[in-house]
C-alpha cells in the first residue's frame, strides 16, 4: 500500500477521483447548488482555456492574445450544433463534423503537396489551406448534408433518447473544438511567422474581429439562430459535472503527455532559444503552430462545455477586457507551470464571481478593477515568476531519468575534467 | 582544385569531396560580408578558417546552415545544394554546428539539451506520446540512453540533471559540442571553441576535437581567433580578410604569409 502511494500515478488518480466523487455527492445533496456549480464548471472551463494559453506562452514562448477568439468559436460552433439539433435540425452537426473532416483532409494533402518545394510564399502556404478548408466546409453543406442529413438524425434517434444526447452533445464540443483548431492553424500559417510581440498584436486583433463577427452573427454572418448582439438563447443545458470533469482531466493529461515526449520537449526549445533550436534540426516553425493549435483546440474545448453550462452566449462574454483572463491567471500561477494555472485558473473565477456575490461588501463591485489590478501589480513586484514559477505537482512534473548504470567498465575516459580549471 | 591549397598531400586529394561551396557572396544592405569565397573540403579533413575581427568568418558559418540566404554563390553538401534550404533540413542532412557565444537551452537539464538534438530521429509520432503508447516508452528510453552514453563521453554523466545554464563554462562549451554531435552529422562547424579559454583549455580542446573526429569520424571546419589552436590542429587553413579570402595553406605557410601579418598585425608589422 505504501508503495502504491508513493506512485505518483496511483496518487493522482486516487486524488482526482476523490475529488470527482466528493464534488458529485455534494451536488447531489444539494450543498452545491446552480449557482456553485456554475462557479465550478466556469472556473473548470476558463484553467482549460489557461492552460492552452500556457502551452503557447508559457511553455513555447508565443505571446497569444487569441484564445478568446477561439474560446467563442467553441461555443458557438457548439452550441449552434445542440441548439439546432434539439429543434430536430441536424444540418449544423454534419456540417460541422464532417466539413472539418474533409477540410483536416484536403489541408493534410495540401501540406504533403507543398513540401515539395522550397521556400514556398507564406501567404501562398496560407491561402492554399484557406482554399482546401473551405471547400470541405462548401462540399459539406452543399452535397454531404444534403445527402445524409435525414439519415443521420434517424440513426440517432433510434437509440435511446439518453444516450443519442451524450453522443450529439460528445460531437458537439468535439465539432467546436476542431473548428477552433482549423481556424487557429490558417491563422497560426502566416501569423506565427512574425516575432513573438507581433504575434501578440495579430491574436488580439483576432479576438476583436471575432468579438465584431459575433455582433453581427445575425446580419452578416448566415445565423440568425445566434441572434447577434441579442445574445443566443435556447442552448440545451447539457453540461454536468461528469462532462466537466472528464473533459477538464483529458485536457490535463494531453497536455503532460505531450509536455513529457520529445515533441515537448522541442516545443520547450523554441522558447529556450528559437535559433539555436533550428540549429539542432528542430522544425521549429511547425512546433509553434502545434503549439498553437493544441491551445486553440483546449479553448474550442472549454468554449463548448461553457455554452452548455450557461444555456446563452453573448457577444460581451468573448469581449476585449475579459479575454484578458487567461494571461493574468498564467502569468499569476507561474509561466511554464501546470499546477499554477490549474489552482489560479479555479481561484480567479473565485475571487471574480464567487467571492464578490457572496462575501464581500455589497459597494465592491465598483472597486474590484481597481482592486485586483493592484494585487496583480503587487504579485509582479514580488514574486515576477508568479505564484508556482515553474513547479509541477509529482504528477505534472517531467520525470528526472536516473543516473545510466554501467555494466561494463566505462571506456577510457580520454578527456581531463575541465569543469574545475573553467572556474 | 578550387578552393583548396594545392599542395596537399595525393592520398587526401583522393578523398571525396564532403563540402564545396564556390563563389559565395553575401551583403548585408550594401556592406559586402562575404566577396567570392570558395573552399573545399573533403572528407576527414580538419580544416580552419581564421581572420580577424569583423572579416565575415562567422558569416560563412550562418550562410552555410541557411541562418542567411547568401546574395550569390552556391554551397554542396555531398553533392546536393544547400542554398535556400530552412536550417533544420540543413542541419538533418548531416551538418552540425557550435556557437561563438554559447547558445545553450539555459533552464532546461543538461539531459534535455542533448535530447532535444535527437528529436529529428525520435521515431516516435504525436499519438504515440499523447497515448503513451508502447513505441513512445521503447523509443524514449533509446533515446534517454544514446544522450547519456553522449555524456559520458564529454564527461557530463553526473550532471545530466543539473540545469544547463549552471554549468561552469568549461562545460557548457563541452556540452554544446555533444549536443551538436547528438545530431548525427558527418560535418561539424566549430565557431571559435576556444574563445574565452586560458591556454590549459585550449590544450583539453584540441585533445577533445582529435578525439571525436577519430571517434565520429567527423570532417571539421572550424573557425578560429587562437593561433594556438588553429596552428596545431588544422591540416591547412583559409585566411579572409574584410570578406575576402587572402591566403590559404598548410599552417607554416600561412604563418609566414606577409599578407595575413598584416591583416592580424597593421601595416607597420611588417616593415
Amino acid at each position: 500500500m505504501r508503495q502504491l502511494l508513493r506512485n505518483t500515478n496511483f496518487t493522482f488518480i486516487l486524488g482526482a477521483g476523490l475529488v470527482f466523487i466528493l464534488v458529485q455527492a455534494l451536488i447531489s445533496v444539494g450543498v452545491l447548488n446552480a449557482y456553485w456549480q456554475g462557479i465550478i464548471f466556469w472556473g473548470a472551463a476558463i484553467t482549460m482555456v489557461s492552460l492552452g494559453l500556457n502551452l503557447i506562452y508559457g511553455f513555447n514562448g508565443q505571446f497569444s492574445l487569441g484564445q478568446f477568439g477561439f474560446y467563442a468559436i467553441g461555443a458557438y460552433a457548439s452550441a449552434d450544433i445542440t441548439y439546432r439539433w434539439v429543434r430536430n435540425d441536424p444540418s449544423a452537426l454534419v456540417v460541422v463534423i464532417f466539413g472539418s473532416v474533409l477540410a483536416l483532409v484536403f489541408m493534410l494533402g495540401v501540406s504533403a503537396f507543398l513540401r515539395r518545394f522550397y521556400g514556398v510564399a507564406t501567404l501562398a502556404k496560407f491561402l492554399f489551406h484557406f482554399l482546401a478548408a473551405v471547400l470541405g466546409f462548401f462540399l459539406a453543406v452543399r452535397f454531404v448534408n444534403p445527402a445524409i442529413g435525414k439519415s443521420v438524425y434517424t440513426a440517432l434517434n433510434a437509440l435511446p433518447s439518453g444516450l443519442s444526447q451524450q453522443i450529439v452533445f460528445f460531437l458537439a464540443l468535439v465539432g467546436g473544438a476542431t473548428l477552433a483548431g482549423i481556424i487557429s492553424y490558417l491563422f497560426g500559417i502566416p501569423v506565427l511567422e512574425l516575432g513573438s510581440d507581433y504575434f501578440g498584436i495579430a491574436t488580439l486583433g483576432f479576438t476583436i474581429i471575432v468579438k465584431v463577427l459575433l455582433d453581427n452573427t445575425d446580419t452578416l454572418l448566415p445565423f440568425p439562430e445566434m441572434k447577434g448582439a441579442r445574445g443566443m438563447v435556447g442552448i440545451p443545458k447539457w453540461t454536468t459535472w461528469p462532462w466537466v470533469f472528464f473533459t477538464f482531466m483529458a485536457v490535463v493529461l494531453v497536455m503532460r503527455n505531450l509536455l513529457h515526449s520529445s515533441t515537448g520537449r522541442a516545443i520547450l526549445s523554441v522558447r529556450e532559444d528559437e535559433r539555436a533550436a533550428e540549429l539542432v534540426g528542430i522544425d521549429t516553425a511547425s512546433q509553434k503552430i502545434l503549439a498553437f493549435v493544441i491551445g486553440s483546440v483546449f479553448a474550442g474545448l472549454a468554449g463548448g462545455i461553457r455554452a452548455h453550462d450557461m444555456a446563452f452566449l453573448h457577444p460581451t462574454m468573448f469581449g476585449f477586457l475579459p479575454s484578458f483572463n487567461p494571461l493574468i491567471i498564467i502569468v499569476f500561477g507561474g509561466l511554464g507551470s501546470m499546477t499554477g494555472t490549474i489552482i489560479t485558473g479555479f481561484f480567479w473565477i473565485f475571487l471574480l464571481e464567487g467571492l464578490l456575490r457572496l462575501y464581500l461588501p455589497e459597494g465592491f463591485e465598483t472597486w474590484r478593477f481597481v482592486v485586483y489590478p493592484l494585487v496583480l501589480l503587487l504579485m509582479m513586484l514580488l514574486r515576477p515568476q508568479g505564484l508556482m514559477g515553474r513547479y509541477e505537482i509529482a504528477f505534472l512534473r517531467r520525470p528526472l531519468p536516473p543516473p545510466r548504470v554501467k555494466e561494463s567498465p566505462p571506456a577510457p575516459k580520454p578527456i581531463p575534467e575541465a569543469g574545475e580549471v573553467a572556474v | 582544385m578550387k578552393g583548396r591549397p594545392e599542395n596537399l598531400s595525393p592520398e587526401v586529394e583522393a578523398r571525396p569531396v564532403i563540402l564545396e561551396i564556390e563563389g559565395l557572396t553575401h551583403y548585408f544592405d550594401s556592406l559586402r560580408a562575404v566577396h567570392d569565397f570558395s573552399v573545399t573540403i573533403k572528407e576527414g579533413e580538419l580544416v580552419g578558417l581564421i581572420g580577424p575581427n569583423g572579416a565575415g568568418k562567422t558569416t560563412v558559418f550562418n550562410l552555410i546552415t541557411g541562418v542567411y540566404r547568401p546574395t550569390a554563390g552556391s554551397i554542396r553538401y555531398e553533392g546536393a545544394q544547400l542554398v535556400g534550404l530552412p536550417s533544420h533540413e540543413i542541419i538533418q542532412m548531416g551538418i552540425a554546428r557550435t556557437f561563438q557565444n554559447i547558445r545553450l537551452f539555459a533552464n532546461l537539464t543538461v539531459l534535455d539539451n542533448v535530447l532535444i538534438a535527437y528529436h529529428p530521429h525520435a521515431g516516435y509520432g504525436l499519438a504515440d506520446s499523447i497515448f503513451r503508447s508502447r513505441r513512445y516508452r521503447e523509443r524514449e528510453k533509446a533515446m534517454i540512453e544514446r544522450s547519456q552514453e553522449f555524456l559520458e563521453i564529454f564527461g557530463l554523466a553526473d550532471r545530466q540533471n543539473d540545469i544547463a545554464g549552471s554549468l561552469p563554462y568549461g562545460l557548457q562549451r563541452r556540452l554544446e559540442i555533444a549536443r551538436a554531435l547528438a545530431t548525427q552529422p558527418r560535418l561539424l562547424l566549430l565557431d571559435e571553441p576556444a574563445a574565452g579559454m586560458n591556454p590549459q583549455e585550449i590544450d583539453q580542446l584540441m585533445e577533445l576535437i582529435h578525439f571525436i573526429r577519430d571517434r565520429f569520424q567527423l570532417t571539421i571546419f572550424l573557425v578560429e581567433h587562437r593561433m594556438r589552436l588553429v596552428m596545431n590542429i588544422c591540416e591547412w587553413i583559409t585566411v579572409m580578410d574584410f570578406g575576402e579570402i587572402i591566403a590559404r595553406g598548410k599552417p607554416e605557410e600561412v604563418r609566414g604569409n606577409p599578407q595575413v601579418i598584416e591583416a592580424y598585425l597593421g601595416r607597420q608589422a611588417i616593415r
